[in-house]
């Protein structure tokens, strides 16, 4: 069914066996081209490598370069945001090893979604946007720790649904697809560790896991990031039922996807 | 129960499933033929592997057999004196884990239905469950390893619907490693260490095979992976 969805997407009118052929041969080319991906991922890339990967077809490629951009901007302004904190010394002394090594972490994503979309699929990488983390005069993060939390807490939490919302949409190339998942664990590490340093500095009473969609005491604005996350049906399973396992257990259990609408919804609020 | 509520509809095609039993079928009859064919003084293996099958379904499967693992390691816990001694926060990540991991147990029996794999035999001896540093390694072992499994078969499912509820569950395990590795060591970077991620902000991922040496520490039962996709 997903195959037959795809040769739709890729090749409309596909009945000849040569068409298909055509598109299993380019399905391999993205295999191919994932063997590569991994050496990507290990160090600067040499031209020959480069140079030596299979042609992957146009539409494919510009459909993975748009969803690659989207997830640039958005660590783009993740990597600017704890930049520019780090900067401006709101972090607490003790808790600066966490936020430089989450700010390393998304400066190595936006490197890497930069090498991707600019080297490997030749795509155009997107400019940094200028943010505005005041939201209009709204937030004071850079002078008011525990703002800084907060929007910290956001942002990780958003990315996380982001990249959930995109897996289907790259699953054509496997390398991307898996640096996709991997930058996704990432940002969840980094959402939970946000969420409970927030609750052991007694701002909130959130866990490292999202509980029935509460934003707890995140300002309203967030409301959007924390939407469907009480979620506990799945695969047309009500686990609820299931399990007799609480709701607010169940629906800690299951992250939801975003969609890119909603996601850049949330993110224009900080855009200048 | 309602035998609607464990056979979501959709999840498991019901061509995927016809393959499965036919596999499923032929190496339970091969699996006679090689019993047949041993000599007395050969030795019958006590314990036939159990077979995860084949792509999506084999890969439920896979994922099914680490939710057991995870789901009997807390619960484990949960009995043990670590716990009954464990101050507030712990006890509540305990317990939180163990319903989580319960859950998504439960959840892929219901999804696979007649393609689950059994019950599998775990055996936890290495684990001293009164013991603070023992829980916790095995736990921070456990959840990173649920973590990097997920992100290397991702790449195998052909169903978009599963590769959702995969990443749906992943990033709860990622919390979890995370937790757990910072109960560990407080305040710390280790909860997304470079022991796991790369220069790159990439979190590592791991291989059926690689995933299952590891647990096979804990399980067991022989797990057959074989027919998974590589």
């Amino acid at each position: 069914m997903n195959l037959i969805k795809l040769l739709d997407t890729l090749c409309p009118d596909t009945n000849s066996a040569e068409e298909k052929d055509m598109f299993f041969s380019r399905r391999e080319s993205f295999r191919k081209f994932g063997d590569f991906g991994k050496k990507v991922a290990l160090a600067a890339v040499p031209l020959a490598i480069l140079s030596s990967l299979p042609r992957i077809a146009k539409a494919d490629t510009a459909s993975l370069i748009g969803v690659l951009n989207y997830a640039l901007t958005l660590e783009h302004l993740e990597y600017r945001y704890y930049q520019t904190a780090i900067e401006s010394g709101v972090i607490d002394g003790a808790d600066r090893v966490i936020f430089n090594k989450i700010r390393d972490h998304e400066l190595a994503h936006v490197k890497f979604l930069q090498e991707v979309i600019g080297n490997v699929l030749k795509g155009m990488p997107v400019a940094e946007p200028k943010f505005d983390f005041t939201a209009k005069g709204n937030f004071s993060p850079f002078t008011d720790y525990p703002t800084f939390l907060a929007l910290s807490q956001a942002f990780e939490d958003t990315g996380v649904r982001a990249y959930k919302g995109q897996a289907a949409n790259v699953m054509e190339s496997d390398v991307v697809l898996t640096a996709a998942l991997s930058i996704h664990s990432v940002e969840a590490r980094h959402a939970s560790m946000v969420r409970r340093l927030r609750t052991k500095k007694g701002q909130d009473t959130v866990k490292g896991w999202i509980s029935n969609g509460s934003i707890g005491s995140l300002p309203a604005a967030t409301q959007a990031i924390y939407a469907g996350e009480e979620n506990v049906m799945h695969a047309g399973v009500n686990v609820v039922n299931l399990t007799g396992i609480d709701a607010t257990a169940v629906s800690e259990g299951w992250d939801e996807p975003l969609g890119k609408d909603q996601v850049l919804g949330i993110a224009s609020l900080f855009l200048a | 129960m309602k035998n609607e509520l464990i056979k979501p509809s959709g999840l498991v095609k019901s061509t995927d499933r016809r393959l499965f039993l036919k596999r499923g079928t032929m190496s339970v009859a091969a699996a006679g033929l090689l019993m047949i064919g041993c000599n007395d003084d050969e030795q019958i293996p006590m314990n036939p592997a159990v077979s995860l099958g084949s792509g999506d379904i084999g890969i439920l499967n896979y994922a099914y057999a680490l939710e057991q693992l995870e789901a009997a390691f807390y619960a484990a816990v949960i009995t043990g004196s670590y716990y009954a001694n464990a101050n507030a926060e712990e006890k509540q990540i305990m317990a939180d884990l163990e319903k989580h991991e319960r859950a998504h147990r439960d959840f892929f029996k219901a999804a696979l239905g007649t393609a689950a794999i059994e019950d599998l035999e775990i055996n936890f001896s290495s684990i001293d469950f009164g013991s603070r540093n023992s829980v916790l390694g095995a736990a921070k072992t456990f959840e990173d390893l649920g973590v990097a499994a997920y992100n290397g078969a991702g790449k195998f499912l052909v169903s978009a619907d599963l590769l959702l509820i995969a990443g749906k569950i992943v990033s709860v395990e990622a919390r979890h490693a995370a937790a757990i590795r910072d109960l560990i060591n407080p305040g710390s970077a280790d909860f997304a260490g470079d022991d796991l991620i790369d220069v790159n902000g990439l979190e590592r991922t791991l291989s059926f095979s690689q995933v299952l040496t590891a647990a096979s520490a804990y399980v067991i039962t022989p797990l057959d992976f074989s027919q998974l996709p590589s």
